[in-house]
Formats: C-alpha cells, structure tokens, sequence
C-alpha cells in the first residue's frame, strides 16, 4: 500500500511546476531507495506531465531505480585512473564477494552494487563508496573487511 | 549573522570580523577536499579537537578544515598558520606528536614534511615544496586558508569586495568590458571567450534571462570543479552575481551532480548564508539589483555536462542535447537568453574584476590568458591538483610539479581532456599547455584532466575504455554518436581480446571521421579523439594486438597467461582462496599451480599474491 503521508511530506516542498519533476524524483529515490510505481503516478498528476514522461526521465538518469534497492549503496568507482589502476578488478572482486552483478542488489536486501563514472577522488585511485564514506587507495584483500563492517 | 542593509554596513562588518581575527594566532588547517577526505581528514580533525581540548589550547589555537591542499598523494594534509609548516601522511595517531612537539614544543615533527622522491631532501614549509613553486594559484588561491563552510571567512580574505565594486561604480557594460578585455576563455572545455558570450546574451532582447553555473563535472579524472565548489563555494556565488548584473538576469542556476554529495551540501548552505546576510535576494545591499540562486542536482547522466543537454535537465527533461544554433545564450533555459559558464570560469570572475582584466591578461599566451587549474593524476609521483599559468608545459607540470614517474618507470602519455580528449606521447613533452597547442596534437583543454600513464599501461586498452565509457554515456538521440560508439566498441573489444583484424584499422578511422563530422554535439563529435590520437602516435601497439595477438603492456587479458613460480610461492594460498573459478590447486604446503584450462584471466590472483610468485606473460 502506498504510504500517502510520506509522498505528500515530499510533493508540499515543491511548487507543483514540470521543472520540480527531477528533484522530486531524487527526493523519493533517496527516501524510499527507489522510485515505487503507484508514487510515479500520484507525482505524473501533480504535476501534470505524462506518466510516459516520467518514466523516461525514471529511466534515463543512472541514480533512478524501478526496483527497490539495498540497505547498503556500494559505488566502484570506474573513472579513468581507477581504471588504469585495477579498478575493474576490484569490482570482480566486490561482485564476486557479494555474488551479484553491478546494477543489483543481494537477495537480502543489504547491498546494492553499482559502478560511477568517477568519485573525483583521483588521486587516491582506485576508490569506491560505501554510502557516504570513501575508501581509498583499495586492493582486492581488504574487500572483504570493508564489506564485514556492513554485514549485519 | 546580521542582515547586511548597505555597502557602509558591508565595509563595517568586514572590519569588524577583521579586527577580532589575530593573523599571528596559531591556526591549524586539515585538508578535507577530495584526496584528503577518503583518507580520513575528518578523523584527524576530530584528534586534533581532542587534543586541543586535552591540552587546553581551545581558545588559543584555530581549527579548521578546508578545501583542498593539492597535493592529494600525500594526505591527510595539515597545514600549521602562520609557520607555513606543511605536515603530510598525517594520521590520527600522529596528532597528539604535533600537537605536543609544534604547537607547544615550537618544533618541527621531521617524519611527517615533504621529502623529495628521487633525492630524499626535506622541505617543512610550503613553498620550499617543488610541487608548489611552479605554481600561480589564482582560483585555488584560497582553498588551503578559508573554513568552506564560513561566510566570515571569505569575507576576511576579501570575499564580495568585487561585488561591491561591480554594483555601485560599474555599468553593465563596463563588466563586460573587463571580461571581454581579460581574455578570460571558458574552463570547461571548448574555450569560448567569456566576455563575447556575456555580451551576446545582453544583446538579446528580453526581460527574463538567466545565468547557469555547469557543475556537472563528469570526465573521469577531473577533480578541480568539485574541489572549487566544496573548497571556495562563495567565489562561484559572487562570480555569477557579477555575471547576472552584467547581462541583465535575475536568477541563477547552479548543476551539481549528485555523485558529489558535499559540494551539494558546502553549495546549499553558501547560497542560504548570501541570502540570510542580504547578498542574495531582492535589492542587493539597496543597489536596486534583484539576484538569486537555485541549486540543481544531477542524476547521473555523463551528457548533462554539454550546455544543451544540462539546460533540458533543469527544465525537468531528459539530457538530451539540442542542436546550435540557436546557442544558450540567444535561447537558452526555458527559451530565454542564459549564460551557462562552467566552476572554474565562474571563480575566476570576482578576481578578474577586483585585479583589473590587465593583470589577468598578462598571464597565460597570446591566445589563452590566466591560469588553468589541472587534475594531476596517475602515473605521478606528485598527484593533486596544479594551478599554472597557461602555456606551462607538460614537461614542467609532469616532471617539475608533479615529481615524475613512480618507481623509475618511463613516461609514457598523458591523456587530457577527459573522454573527448587525447593521448599525448613523449615527442610533445614541451608543448606549451593551452587551448590551441592542445587541439593541435589532437586533444583538448577539457576541463583540465591530465592523466599521467606509464609503460604499464596499454594504449589500445585505454581507447577501448574510453569508447566504452561513452558507448554508455551516449544519450543515444543522434545515430553517428550511437552507432559509431557502439562500432567502435566492438572492434576495440575484438583488439583488445585478440580477435582484431589488419582491416580494423581503416574501419575505425572512417568511423572515427563520421562521428566527428555528423554528430549532434560535442560528446560525438570528439568521442573518437582517444581512438585517432592512439591509433595515430601508438599504431604498434595495435599492430602488436592485431598480429601478434600480444599486449606489450600485459593489460589486455585474454591475451596474458598466468603462471606460478614454483621458487616464489610459499603456499599460503591466498590466491587459491581469491580465483573464482577454483583454476588453482596443488598439494598441502607446496607450491600451487594454475590450471590453464580453466583460468579465466581475470588476474586476482597476481594482486592477491603479497609474494610476487604470479607471474604474468
């Protein structure tokens, strides 16, 4: 069921304009950690834009998600110097370790794995995120103590 | 904070928050910008709030993080004020030693200063670092000085100033004027004199016209935006209040993207503390100038960078560009006249003004006036973030600033420009950084990425990448730019796993040709720019894939063979633990041994080994 309270707490902070359509967006994938169907269509009347509208935008911006996403967001970095300095090897491993595929999420609903195209931490390449915090400088033997510390 | 009513009530404020500020009082200054953060500059913060506590210093001694330092490869980085002294690699557990031996002993802690790579020699203050020296920080200037999130701060260092200057003793025009006589080009990439655009936009007729500010900093290795906006946010704020007086807007945008989360937040809050203090707003300082800021935050899209593309994101549309003319600045955000500048060009402005375009022209070449800020990054010793003088060459930048190569290893490329930019070789060491030389060895100034590679990094591999990075990043709206990625992606994928063929070559360079001449906007028309600058100063390297099914620089996997020196490994089987595909086995306390047919190459083991025992042909 979808909880009307929590929608409206977010749809009273915008003026109801086509341009709020993004943020408004970004407001529910950062609460509910994706974008819920029933909500799309509430948001697609309030601001009377197309519901086939807000689905591309949904669907064209990498931060949006239809399908519900981990308690833990796992970024891997792929920026170029990340790349050049085992980056992707380091996702492998992360992927391997969680047994999932960048742009999933474990059947436990813990972790989602995704990959950016830079985290602007260059210099400490390579990097990845977890949430907030950065890790920097990793090699493939301390993901699984990076990972043990979100582990529930 | 008072709400600031005038220029009198300004002047009076800045010298209030002045006289209290001692310049010979004991300050601390930990770099928490984007090196120093991963490393645990909020932990060292908070020991030296222990400490100080501990000791009784509060009071006596400031704490402060700020923006970047620059020299990112040695973080956590503190500065000591007003010694100059630059401690490095500072960890939590060094703080109460500098605290104990500097702050209260007057001596310097000898571990933690700056030690040459090549000679050992030691340098404790800042501009005894060679990394420093060559340096003109103009937009960085006040990174490593002001609390980010302290209006105050700015203030003392001479922040608004210029905007007091612009709304009370200069015309419209006469800003204009300045810019257009600094020279100043856009720092975003395309190098589009400022002025010219500023002019332009007040040329058009309109009521509403708006100001933008590109912080969308996609290219993979570029940090300078996000350590602006995080490290200086008032200078952008002042920067675009200039420019909305000069072309007649009253409201700007700022485009964050998402990924960088405190420059959202450091943004936010500058842009509600110029409202609160009356700098922002209706009748700014009652100069009867109207301005205000909105901050806008990307999704995560690499397209949204171009002008067009951000423009129909604010508007909450998909970023997909729009053909020019007609250009942003005739018709640009909700069809009206907009000036979108990027970060770095927008900090420039206040500086600009208060010094006099003719200060500014005087640095730089003929061509490229001021200073351009660079990622340094990679295969450097020295990596951080350089501001120099245009037309510094990558000699000085890599080798002078930058240290050199790690290990004793050859330099072999630099890559600028981001995605759209080229590999540079060694022959081009002494070119003159700016944006005319750059484009005449087949890459761009972009936003000023500079990724430094060395012998281990394979050049046809680093095509392959970029194209892929693209491929994914193409909005997909024009069929050259679509299509030709996703050509030029398979080919390089063949290449690069040793399925590439001697016609390849000729293929990708007509692909190569197509985009550029047929596509949209300025991702597909330079997309193929890491492909002709490496097929055109690195051919034998993709011979070498091609022919030899070889990659000289052991990167490409399939075609690399991994082996175990049976001397080396001490059987502690880490690498048994780590392969995927269960490919290592061997007898208890023996040497292991891979097991070719089911190797998949993915080369874990060789990073896992702390032994050197993988070895890799």
């Amino acid at each position: 069921m979808m909880d009307v309270e929590r929608l409206e707490s977010i749809l009273t902070q915008y003026e109801g304009y086509p341009q709020d359509l993004i943020p408004i967006l970004q407001d529910i994938q950062d609460q509910y950690h994706y974008l819920p169907k029933d909500e799309l269509k509430v948001v697609a009347q309030r601001l009377n834009v197309p519901l086939t509208k807000v689905y591309s935008v949904a669907t064209f911006y990498k931060m949006f998600s239809l399908i519900p996403k981990g308690r833990h967001q796992l970024r891997v970095c792929l920026g170029t110097t990340c790349h050049l300095k085992g980056g992707q090897r380091l996702l492998e491993s992360v992927s391997s370790h969680l047994g999932i595929e960048p742009g999933y999420t474990t059947a436990d609903m813990q972790f989602s794995l995704e990959t950016v195209g830079c985290l602007g931490s260059c210099a400490q390449a390579p990097v990845m995120m977890v949430d907030d915090k950065y890790y920097a400088r990793m090699t493939i033997d301390k993901v699984s103590k990076v990972l043990k510390l979100y582990k529930e | 904070m008072p709400k600031i009513e005038s220029v009198d009530h300004l002047t009076e404020y800045r010298r209030q928050i002045r006289a209290q500020r001692d310049p010979k009082q004991q300050q601390i200054l930990v770099c928490s910008g984007p090196g120093c953060l991963p490393l645990g500059s909020t932990e060292v913060a908070g020991a030296f709030q222990e400490q100080m506590q501990e000791k009784g210093l509060q009071g006596k001694v400031i704490l402060k993080s700020t923006g970047c330092h620059g020299l990112c490869a040695h973080g956590v980085r503190v500065l000591l004020r007003p010694q100059e002294i630059a401690y490095q690699k500072v960890t939590p557990e060094d703080v109460p030693e500098i605290v104990e031996t500097t702050l209260i002993g007057g001596k310097v802690v000898e571990r933690l200063v700056y030690q040459d790579p090549d000679s050992g020699q030691t340098a404790v203050h800042k501009s005894e670092i060679p990394f420093y020296q060559g340096q003109k920080p103009l937009v960085l200037r006040k990174l490593d000085e002001i609390d980010p999130e302290s209006l105050d701060d700015y203030l003392v260092v001479g922040g608004y100033r210029t905007l007091r200057k612009v709304l009370f003793k200069m015309s419209p025009e006469e800003v204009i004027d300045a810019v257009e006589r600094s020279g100043l080009r856009g720092r975003g990439g395309a190098g589009f004199l400022t002025g010219r655009k500023w002019r332009l936009c007040r040329q058009v007729p309109g009521e509403v016209k708006f100001v933008i500010c590109n912080g969308d900093e996609g290219d993979p290795g570029a940090f300078m935006d996000r350590a602006v906006m995080e490290g200086d946010p008032h200078a952008i704020i002042e920067g675009m209040i200039v420019g909305g007086y000069a072309i007649g807007a009253h409201q700007g945008y700022i485009y964050v993207r998402h990924e960088y989360p405190l420059a959202v937040k450091r943004l936010t809050q500058a842009v509600a503390q110029a409202r609160e203090f009356g700098l922002l707003g209706n009748n700014i300082l009652r100069s009867g100038f109207d301005f205000d800021i909105k901050i806008s935050q990307g999704s995560g899209a690499f397209v949204c960078g171009e002008e067009t593309a951000l423009i129909a994101s604010i508007e909450g549309n998909i970023g997909e560009p729009m053909p020019r003319p007609p250009y942003p600045a005739q018709k640009g955000l909700f069809g009206m006249p907009t000036v979108i500048n990027n970060v770095e060009t927008w900090a420039n402005v206040p500086e600009i003004i208060n010094m006099g375009p003719e200060w500014f022209a005087a640095l730089g070449t003929e061509k490229s006036k001021g200073t351009k800020v660079f990622s340094l990054v990679g295969a450097v010793n020295h990596t951080g973030l350089v501001e120099v003088p245009m037309g510094t060459t990558l000699r000085q930048i890599i080798f002078e600033l930058g240290g050199g190569i790690p290990g004793g290893r050859e330099f072999k490329a630099v890559q600028t420009g981001g995605p759209s930019g080229g590999c540079i070789p060694k022959q081009f060491l002494d070119l003159p950084v700016d944006y005319d030389s750059l484009q005449e060895v087949g890459s761009i100034m972009g936003s000023g990425g500079m990724i430094v590679m060395d012998t281990t990094s394979c050049m046809v591999d680093v095509a392959r990448y970029f194209i892929s990075f693209l491929f994914e990043e193409s909005c997909g709206k024009c069929t050259p730019c679509r299509e030709g990625l996703r050509q030029l992606l398979n080919i390089l994928n063949d290449i690069t796993s040793g399925e590439g063929k001697e016609e390849h070559i000729t293929l990708m360079e007509e692909i190569c040709t197509t985009m550029a001449s047929a596509s949209l906007c300025g991702l597909g028309q330079s997309a193929a720019n890491p492909v002709l600058t490496t097929l055109k100063y690195f051919r034998a390297e993709y011979e070498a894939h091609i022919r030899d099914k070889k990659c000289p620089a052991l990167v490409c996997r399939p075609l690399l063979t991994y082996t175990i020196d049976p001397e080396a490994c001490t059987a502690c089987l880490a690498c048994v633990r780590e392969c995927p595909v269960g490919a290592i086995s061997g007898p208890k306390k023996e040497a292991q041994h891979i097991d070719q047919d089911i190797c998949i190459k993915c080369g874990r083991c060789h990073d896992v080994c702390q032994f050197d025992a993988v070895k890799v042909e």
